[in-house]
């Protein structure tokens, strides 16, 4: 019983100013578990209502949970809000709350835009969870791999821990070394995907595919690039939205704790804090929303009458690549060494991001969309090797794409595709692949420069992302949109990652 | 006019001539289309727009259209097409978007005419109206269709698909105004061209993508299209409704779909990814390929045939940078290696063998089938169609019966029912087993148990049951209340079974009678006298409904007796965590090596032979109660593999489960798997659900344990609103109601729910079951007479 007390005290702490009602209703245990979770998603940190029942149950000393929410980025408030108000959200946070006991924070974060949150965990699911062709384990494995190559703790210490649960193969976890040959090989096609995509070849796949002892059959290499692109993008959206490292409820009973602490200990909080001060004295852009909605505005009226030449479309493609390059390229040569918890599942630590396009160099050529395309040729290569996982990302592309409300800051009502599609083909540009039928002017006049270093930075090099970086772009507004920003950033990127290895895969094939 | 043109075109496709044959292109196409002559082709891609004139031996380039220094994207073509009128003019699709048409009869370099930049996304498709000269119709990823009429500098009408991505737009071949135009999104479109704001007709053809598709030359009514779900469906859309009339399953998605010239039946496809083969496909054949072209080294980009009347040229290009005329009379027909034999057994151990009939007719011993004569497949009766160039294979199909005491395989379903796996000592289990051998007459089979217990028993137990004691059947526990019935043998179970069906019968009696009953007051104050034929009849009825009242109460009381609980390994609650310690160590397999022990080799191999009881009793006092266990095993394994080779394999498995840890070394894990496998498949083919479930339960081999746990969710909907419930399974989402309510103590059933099939209402087992103890009506107060069985 004091151990109830205890949790009262600490309840009243937190909770201090919801209303004694709600607080009856909580103690009065006959409530259901989606009560508990709609509870939760009213108050927060989701991390002490699971711990109330853990504490219920087993009568457990609950740590405090670090009070700065979810997200570095973005004030808790907004997304307790967001949350409250949708219907939908809720639901789906009460289903994630029932998969897998607690909903992470990178959850909570995505809740934002519930309707993508859907399919995203439903593709999450399918791939970690339900029948492929890998061992449960290994993918986790293959998943903390993925992430830590940005260096990217949030996730390499949710997978572990996930990993952990398994009881499997647990020594693998001291570090890659311990892991089997297999999955080691994996780690020079995990670098090239992390990093520089297009170098990536069909040599490299046959390397894995040969017949030998440590060999990958086609529909395990398939399921392993899936969550390989699906982790390293999802590292985007962790340090863009700056997701706050998770303090686990399962955590706190001292069981498996020893393996997590050390992993969980991140920087990222500190790191943001310090980059706080500053960006309260960083200069507000004057590039304003005004002039970012006429621009559109101009650009659709024009569309009728430009009659750009050929010619000049290919140098604008060009053009936006090469500048690509010059955006936020200052410390390229100081190469952060990674932190050391997460470094053991990284060989190779150096290999890094380097421009698509480079001066002076022979360049791989570019990819073009037209002729490799996700509806056309990825999707049924996926879907052939790993049956169903192509309608599941197929879904999930299409939902990130589709997604508006048409509506921008203050302003309802707006067609926003031409933006949407600036943003997804600006990644893609990034990566060398080009789109025939797009005017690439058209990102020149849409993106502002803060913005797109800030892009550049989310994909590629997440790791090195601030929140001066966040901040500093688009001003007016809201941060559900900044969110939607990095979702589209993230499924372009997964998107180009998988588009350059089934294209090596399908030239492996024929 | 027209009539006339058709004899004409139709007479000069007889000079065509040619053979197999292809030419490199430099690189890969994306399209090609004929002119109507059927004397030139033309090849688009992304670097590449062409001109090949068709010669007898070879092709032979005759124009390059790509001209200029740095040639614009105007010329990166995603799709092309000669007009079938206008022999000068041509049309492309533009993967930036743009639409182009070029002139032949321009004298200058640079063939390009028109110029439309009016799609914002890559142009997908483009075509020609097959009679009317300048009328041109494009289908971009920007999800509209544009028609232009080429003597204006603009579209004259645009088609907004309203859903996504347009893939293909294709004219009618005989309706004047009418084109299909197919989606990214499965849908496929009709239009009127007179009618830009709305399509005349929307129908779903494929799941994803429809990337293809094409009008029927001469039906009218016939459209085909390929998805990427991997389908060719033709559409019949003379009716109301779009109907599926055939469907071909191929392997890859499918990129291009066109009916040969000629055929009826016919159509050619070819895929976008994987698969580089082209197949003409008899639509009334869906499941082997007429006719294969397998001459491409990368996926086919574009097929075409060479004329419009003439069903044996084909031409492709492909990604591989190649352009290929395919003779037909070259294509490899899958047909001839097909292998027209088949064979299959029945349950019962009957055998049926097709083969060609050649093959068989000379055999006179052939009796017909006893139901009928079914000797023959049933697609040999349909009348032969001279329009189906399929070869004709006529095959015989014969039926092997099984003799019908020796070979049925009652005894399987038998044994199975009734050997004892687990749940009681070895010995117990080994006794049990053999006896039920014994009764159902395979003395070897009973013989092997009970040399099993001899062998592997410790010292001790063997002197307590010994194999005659098997007698008291009673006293024996039985693995559930079902097997009592099947446990008589022939005739009794027979009697059983009449038995139960017809309190079966009596129940619906019951149930329709007290219905009637209900009713009747109301009935019979009306027609007491007028219809007294039928009130006679139910009196009847309800004497016996009475009867049946007294004796379901006598069953009910039975049955309590028999105890309630339900099979145990119907409804495992939860899955036990398969922690099986391992076995104390066994002695080294060595020491059967051993000198010592290799002197009773002999005595052990005569052992094996197994035949009858007699040999117990002298080989008993062979062995010295000291031998250990582990002596046998070599004996044991070779003997399961012997049953497993004869065909018994229940006989491997069931020794493999009761002698557990005994054995199990001994056996691969593969052989085990193995074993294991064809048991369950034998049970499940004989609908022996509870007994495979138990095997799966106790096999030890990880591969078969999970057998257990996959599909292991139940959908449920909501009571009240109907609608399926997808996160709990006791609390509906949308109407915020505790779906399944117990009648009884109403609260919410989250573990079993029982319910009464006549009024639906339900509760925990456990509550329902006490209740019906005390009272026979449903305990939510409907007032009827539940039943708990």
């Amino acid at each position: 019983m004091p151990s109830f007390y205890l949790l009262i005290g600490c309840f009243f702490l937190v909770f201090a100013n919801i209303a004694e009602s709600s607080f009856r209703l909580c103690q009065k245990w006959g409530c259901t578990s989606k009560l508990l979770v709609l509870y939760s998603s009213l108050a927060n940190p989701v991390s002490l209502s699971a711990a109330l029942v853990l504490s219920q149950e087993k009568g457990v000393r609950v740590p405090r949970p670090f009070s700065s929410g979810p997200s570095a980025f973005i004030p808790k408030e907004e997304i307790v809000e967001a949350s409250q108000v949708d219907p939908q959200t809720e639901q789906i946070l009460a289903e994630a709350y029932s998969l897998s006991g607690h909903v992470d924070h990178l959850t909570q974060v995505m809740g934002l835009h519930p309707h993508y949150l859907e399919s995203f965990l439903r593709s999450q699911f399918y791939l970690l969870r339900m029948d492929g062709p890998l061992p449960l384990h290994c993918r986790h494995y293959i998943a903390i791999m993925a992430a830590a190559r940005h260096q990217c703790s949030f996730l390499v210490s949710l997978h572990v821990r996930e990993f952990y649960r398994m009881g499997m193969c647990l020594d693998w976890l001291k570090g890659l070394q311990y892991a089997p040959q297999r999955l080691r090989n994996l780690n020079e096609i995990n670098k090239i995907l992390a990093h520089r995509p297009w170098l990536i070849t069909k040599e490299h796949i046959q390397n894995l595919v040969k017949t030998g002892e440590h060999s990958w059959s086609l529909a395990e290499l398939v399921h392993a690039v899936v969550i390989l692109a699906h982790f390293h993008s999802l590292a985007s959206f962790v340090f863009g939205s700056g997701i706050n490292p998770q303090v686990d409820p399962q955590n706190a009973n001292g069981f498996q704790s020893v393996f997590i602490s050390d992993n969980c200990t991140c920087d990222l909080a500190s790191d943001h804090h310090l980059d706080r001060d500053l960006s309260n004295t960083s200069p507000v852009t004057t590039d304003s929303l005004e002039a970012l909605m006429d621009r559109m505005k101009r650009l659709q009226e024009e569309r009728e009458e430009d009659e750009a030449s050929q010619e000049e479309m290919a140098t604008r493609f060009e053009k936006e690549k090469k500048e690509s390059l010059l955006v936020g390229s200052g410390d390229m040569k100081n190469e952060v060494m990674p932190t050391s918890k997460v470094s053991r599942f990284v060989e190779d630590a150096t290999f890094g991001y380097q421009h698509f396009a480079r001066h002076g160099e022979d360049n791989p050529p570019t990819f073009r969309a037209q002729d490799y395309s996700w509806e056309d040729h990825g999707f049924s290569l996926v879907n052939r090797l790993y049956s169903d996982i192509g309608l599941l990302l197929d879904d999930k592309f299409r939902t990130a794409c589709d997604l508006t409300y048409y509506n921008m800051a203050s302003h309802e009502d707006v067609d926003t595709t031409m933006l949407r599609r600036a943003l997804f083909n600006y990644v893609h540009c990034m990566y060398g692949i080009r789109y025939d039928d797009y005017d690439y002017g058209e990102v020149n006049q849409l993106l502002e420069r803060s913005l797109k270093v800030y892009i550049k930075t989310v994909t590629c090099y997440p790791e090195r992302t601030t929140r001066r970086m966040y901040d500093s772009y688009w001003c007016q507004f809201r941060h559900s949109e900044k969110v939607h920003v990095n979702l589209l950033l993230m499924e372009a990127r997964m998107q180009a990652e998988l588009l350059y290895t089934l294209r090596a895969i399908t030239r492996y094939m024929t | 006019m027209e009539k006339m043109s058709r004899v004409t075109t139709a007479l000069g496709s007889s000079a065509i001539s040619g053979r197999t044959m292809f030419c490199h292109l430099d690189a890969p196409a994306n399209a090609i289309s004929v002119c109507r002559d059927a004397t030139q082709v033309v090849v688009a891609g992304r670097n590449i727009f062409k001109i090949y004139g068709l010669e007898e031996e070879q092709f032979v380039e005759k124009l390059n259209l790509r001209v200029g220094r740095k040639p614009s994207l105007n010329f990166s073509c995603a799709d092309v097409m000669w007009h079938q009128m206008e022999e000068n003019l041509l049309a492309t699709a533009a993967t930036n978007g743009a639409v182009v048409t070029w002139n032949l009869g321009k004298p200058s370099r640079n063939k390009q005419d028109q110029l439309f930049t009016e799609h914002k996304r890559t142009v997908n498709k483009v075509c020609f109206h097959p009679t009317e000269v300048y009328m041109l119709l494009s289908g971009s990823q920007d999800g509209y269709m544009k028609c232009f009429d080429l003597r204006k500098k603009e579209s004259v009408s645009t088609f907004s698909g309203q859903s996504e991505s347009v893939r293909d737009v294709q004219f009618s071949m005989k309706d004047y105004f009418t084109f299909a135009a197919s989606f990214e999104n499965g849908n496929v479109q009709l239009w009127d061209i007179r009618r830009p704001d709305r399509y005349e007709r929307m129908f779903t053809a494929h799941t994803g993508p429809v990337f293809c598709c094409d009008w029927h030359p001469d039906d009218r009514g016939w459209l085909a299209t390929g998805g990427r779900d991997k389908m060719v469906k033709v559409w019949d859309m003379t009716t109301n409704r779009a109907k599926e009339i055939y469907c071909v399953q191929t392997i890859a998605s499918v990129a291009r779909v066109k009916w040969r010239p000629e055929r009826k039946w016919h159509l050619a496809t070819c895929s976008m990814m994987v698969d580089h083969n082209i197949y003409v496909w008899d639509i009334r054949r869906p499941f082997i390929p007429f006719a294969t072209f397998e001459e491409h080294k990368d996926v086919t980009t574009g097929i075409v045939w060479r004329h419009q009347h003439d069903p044996y040229f084909l031409l492709s290009g492909s990604k591989d940078s190649t352009l290929y005329q395919h003779m037909f009379k070259d294509a490899s027909r899958p047909v001839d290696r097909a292998n027209p034999e088949g064979l299959c057994f029945g349950l019962f151990g009957d055998l049926a063998f097709a083969a060609k009939e050649s093959l068989i007719s000379g055999d006179a011993n052939r009796k017909p089938y006893p139901g009928g004569d079914r000797r023959y497949p049933i697609f040999f009766f349909k009348k032969p169609d001279l329009t189906e160039q399929f070869a004709h294979v006529s095959s015989a199909l014969s039926v092997f019966e099984s003799s019908l005491e020796s070979k049925r395989m009652d005894w399987f379903v038998k044994t199975a029912r009734l050997y004892l796996l687990s749940g009681k000592s070895f010995a117990e289990l080994c006794d049990h087993n053999a006896k039920v051998a014994k009764e159902l007459n395979r003395p070897q089979v009973s013989t092997t148990w009970t040399m099993l217990r001899i062998m592997f028993s410790d010292p001790a137990n063997l002197s307590t049951p010994g194999p005659n004691h098997i007698g008291k059947l009673g006293t024996l526990p039985l693995m559930n209340s079902f097997s009592m019935k099947e446990m008589g043998m022939g005739t009794e179970s027979r009697l059983d079974r009449s038995k139960g069906e017809s309190r079966q019968d009596n129940i619906h009696l019951e149930l329709g009678n007290s219905l009637i009953n209900n009713i009747c007051p109301t009935a019979e104050n009306e027609e007491t006298e007028g219809s007294e034929g039928q009130a006679e009849y139910m009196f009847g009825d309800a004497e016996l409904d009475d009867d049946d009242l007294y004796s379901m109460e006598h069953d009910n009381q039975a049955a309590e007796e028999q105890e309630y609980t339900l099979p145990q390994e119907a409804f495992p609650l939860r899955h036990e965590i398969m922690d099986n310690p391992l076995a104390p160590e066994h002695l080294q397999q060595d020491k059967a090596d051993s000198p010592q022990a290799s002197g009773n080799e002999a005595e052990v191999m005569c052992l094996t032979p197994i035949e009858s009881f007699s040999l117990i009793s002298i080989s008993q006092p062979l062995f010295s109660p000291h031998l250990p266990a582990p002596f046998f095993c070599p004996v044991v394994r070779e003997m399961l593999s012997h049953y497993a080779e004869q065909g018994d394999v229940q006989m491997a498995v069931s020794v493999l489960i009761v002698l557990g840890d005994r054995i199990r070394k001994e056996i691969d894990d593969l052989t085990q798997e193995h074993w294991y496998m064809s048991y369950i498949d034998l049970l499940q083919r004989f609908e022996l659900w509870n007994v495979s479930n138990e095997v799966i339960k106790l096999s030890t081999c990880s591969a078969i344990t999970c057998l257990n746990q996959t599909s292991t969710t139940l959908h449920v909907n909501c009571s009240n609103c109907k609608r399926p419930m997808s996160n709990r399974g006791w609390i509906c989402d949308r109407c915020h109601q505790c779906a399944s309510v117990c009648a009884v103590c109403h609260h919410v059933v989250k573990g079993l729910f029982v319910w009464c099939q006549g009024c639906s209402h339900g509760g925990h087992l456990e509550h329902v079951k006490n209740w019906l103890k005390s009272s026979s009506h449903c305990p939510a107060g409907c007032g009827h007479l539940c039943e708990y069985t």
